[in-house]
């Protein structure tokens, strides 16, 4: 046993070798053609002809770059723990060489060490990413890493959300080929990124649409548009369990159709995957753990209507037992080969996005949800003279109602019966043009937040807010604005944290600098020493795509989300500075 | 030792990189993308008769990004009569929201051509970090200005660009 395990540790470091060797080698090349390309430049830089031609011969390099740094002081009225680095830096940089179909990428990152908040497996740095693709009209072949996604997403999505930490990219092999007018394919093999390395499965997966109109010429002019595509994603981990016959193949599969037909627009996807009972999905009978052997599915369904100044958009969504992992023992962020989208509006102001948001819970729920876009035209009575923008959302989600079965390996459920109540979120929002210089934003929200469910705890039961949120702009002249934003959160009886009210006032210059004041107030706490005050600061100065915000203050503890996945933030205190680019 | 050389290698790429822009402009990359009722195209077709495109990259949830549209679908037709200008938005929303995306549109009453990025290949491709991001191409479909973020007033500084484009400052 020792054995196997020194020798599965031994080539995990060779290839952590390899791949930075793969990496420094990429690296030389791209730092050897820019040098080439930049000196070339100089001897040749009068007639646009030869310029011409010097694009096509020597090829661009563009990148981006962020470095997102903090220093903490302690600060324990908020629960800000002293951190012995006292000082977190998080950066990275992206390099991308083209040249005609061909091109290289690299991408460094360093975590020294990580921010606060961030999984501490991000630590120290390294290349993470490097990848050559060839793209011809009809092909297109990538080796090395890769983010990629199959219908929407529910059983195959390779993607990145840096500001959460979550990077779950490819590295292996893609092709992707487009034939016949309207058919495109994709196949993908790999393994995942895992932090510094890559995980333990194999993944495999192939994908293919059609966009009938355009495949059937007959059809092209026709009102009704249809594309249709079906996807297949595998995973192989060996079974070393000693007790369980675990699935070491487990697959999974999906169909999804588009539908236009003038004003109207119906969207569907249905996944299915077999059993693979893993870390995430354990069945707890009696407080002992089991393996859960059932199969996993997934259905989401939109249907949207919208005409100049009206859009509808109704979708439902039933989610069962569709954790996807590249390794059943992981967990948190690593590792995910699916992305389940929450039903549930994203919002952005600070109350109403990081205390009570939702993500989806990928062992099971139903959801449901409408969005209302209206424009109320200029000149009517209720637009006045620069017209009025409603938008109008709800949204529910509840759990499915699972009966565990005898040797509690397994449940059943019926299809369309919903359990407890997990999330609801009512909303309405105005966006108004009062005059040539001020403009209006006013937003209410109610809503229900299952605290038990979504995050994993016990004994908070629901929260039940309303949440009201105004913002004014006003425009000084062309150049010169300031934003005021306040906000309120209150709770039903006081419960969870109580109510809460912020204040924000931004000045910004166009086009270059910002300055903005914000504080957050827990005034309504149930607990007095907890009716704090987290003022904060932030200076921005910026010039095309550089940005640099330099900010310090209090940051309460609360949730992060991008895209419906979530992260915790803890309580901080400190100073911050923020440089992004891309050239 | 193999720190430093990384270090080094970065800070002189990245610099040469600078230095390269300066001389040469950038080329809109060729990336597939999915127009808003689901047909994918190249972005080698997006184009202005040699008039300049503005390229912005939103999302439905993206506040700043859905004012800067929206103030410009404001004066959008008169910047179309004086400079021939078109506006392309390129939505960045994924699964979550990509059917609001053309429902949402429609009801803001935007004229301008919106595309969908969800796997976020053309965002990578122009190393976009985070939205609102929006370029400006000249007509030979090159890179002339980009501006990261949106403060009131943007607008008209990136107008003022487009004026210069075509010889009306």
């Amino acid at each position: 046993m020792i054995l196997v395990r020194n020798s599965l540790s031994e080539s995990l470091s060779n290839r952590t070798k390899q791949v930075k060797t793969l990496g420094l080698t990429v690296l030389t090349i791209i730092g050897f053609l820019s040098v080439s390309s930049a000196q070339s430049q100089d001897s040749t830089a009068t007639a646009k002809k030869d310029k011409d031609k010097e694009k096509g011969k020597w090829g661009e390099i563009h990148g981006n770059l962020q470095f997102d740094a903090q220093y903490y002081n302690p600060d324990s009225a908020i629960g800000a723990l002293p951190v012995p680095e006292k000082l977190l830096m998080n950066g990275f940089t992206n390099l991308i060489y083209t040249k005609g179909k061909f091109t290289v990428g690299v991408r460094y990152e360093n975590y020294l060490n990580a921010l606060q908040g961030f999984d501490a497996r991000y630590k120290g740095q390294g290349i993470t990413y490097r990848y050559a693709s060839f793209d011809a009209d009809f092909l297109s072949i990538t080796v090395g890493n890769f983010y990629e996604q199959f219908g929407s997403g529910m059983i195959m999505r390779a993607y990145e959300e840096r500001g959460l930490g979550f990077d779950n990219a490819i590295d292996g092999a893609r092709v992707k080929a487009h034939v016949l007018g309207g058919v495109y394919l994709k196949a993908v093999i790999g393994k995942q990124r895992s932090f510094f390395t890559t995980g333990d499965g194999i993944v495999r997966g192939f994908d293919g649409e059609i966009a009938i109109n355009e495949t059937f010429k007959s059809l092209a002019d026709k009102e009704l548009r249809v594309t249709v595509g079906g996807s297949f994603v595998g995973k192989y981990q060996e079974d070393n369990d000693p007790d369980f016959e675990l699935p070491e193949n487990v697959g999974a599969w999906a169909v999804r159709g588009n539908f236009q037909y003038k004003k109207w627009s119906l969207n569907g996807e249905y996944v299915n995957k077999i059993n693979d009972p893993q870390a995430t999905n354990t069945l707890f009978v009696n407080g002992s753990q089991h393996r859960n052997f059932n199969p996993g599915s997934g259905l989401l369904a939109t249907l949207a209507y919208s005409q100049k100044g009206l859009g509808v958009v109704v979708s439902a969504k039933r989610i069962d037992n569709m954790d996807f992992r590249s390794d059943r023992a992981a967990t948190g962020f690593n590792l995910n080969m699916n992305y389940l989208p929450a039903l549930t509006r994203q919002h952005t102001y600070q109350l109403a996005a990081s205390l009570y948001p939702y993500a989806t819970q990928p062992n099971g729920e139903w959801a449901f949800q409408v969005d209302v876009n209206y424009r109320v035209p200029k000149k009517s009575k209720l637009g006045g003279k620069y017209g009025m923008s409603v938008a109008l959302n709800y949204s529910e989600v509840h759990g499915l109602k699972n009966t565990i079965n005898a040797e509690g390996s397994g449940y059943t459920n019926t299809f369309f019966e919903a359990g407890e109540l997990y999330f609801r979120d009512i909303n309405v929002e105005i966006i108004k043009k009062l005059s040539p210089k001020f403009k209006l934003n006013l937003l209410y929200l109610n809503i229900a937040y299952n605290k038990d469910v979504v995050q994993g705890l016990a004994g908070y039961g629901t929260i039940y807010s309303n949440i009201g949120i105004a913002d004014l702009t006003y425009s000084l002249n062309t150049r010169h604005a300031l934003r005021m934003e306040v906000q309120g959160l209150f709770t039903k009886d006081r419960a969870d944290q109580g109510d809460w009210a912020m204040a924000l006032l931004e000045y910004t210059w166009s086009p270059h600098l910002f300055v903005a004041a914000s504080a957050q107030y827990n005034y309504g706490n149930k607990v007095e020493e907890k009716r704090l005050v987290y003022p904060s600061i932030f200076i921005g100065y910026i010039h095309n795509a550089t940005r640099v915000t330099l900010g310090y203050g209090r940051q309460r503890a609360g949730i992060l989300c991008v895209g419906g996945i979530c992260r915790n933030i803890p309580a901080s205190n400190g100073i911050s500075l923020s440089i992004t680019t891309s050239f | 030792m193999r720190k430093a050389f990384f270090t080094l290698l970065m800070v002189s790429m990245s610099a040469l990189a600078h230095a390269q822009i300066a001389k040469k402009a950038w080329q809109l990359p060729s990336v597939t993308i999915k127009t808003i009722d689901g047909k994918s195209i190249n972005t080698d077709e997006l184009n202005n008769d040699g008039k300049p495109m503005i390229v912005s990259f939103w999302a439905t949830w993206c506040k700043p990004c859905v004012l800067e549209l929206s103030t410009i679908a404001e004066t959008y037709e008169e910047w179309q009569e004086e400079t021939g200008v078109k506006v392309i938005a390129i939505s960045i929303d994924d699964a979550r929201n990509i059917s609001k995306v053309q429902p949402f549109v429609n009801g803001k009453d935007w004229d301008f051509e919106v595309y969908l990025d969800p796997n976020g290949d053309l965002k990578r491709a122009m190393n976009v970090n985070t939205v609102p991001h929006t370029f400006l191409f000249n007509g030979a479909k090159e890179v002339v200005y980009q501006h990261n973020s949106y403060a009131p007033g943007d607008e008209q500084y990136l107008y003022g660009k487009v004026k210069e484009l075509v010889g009306k400052k």
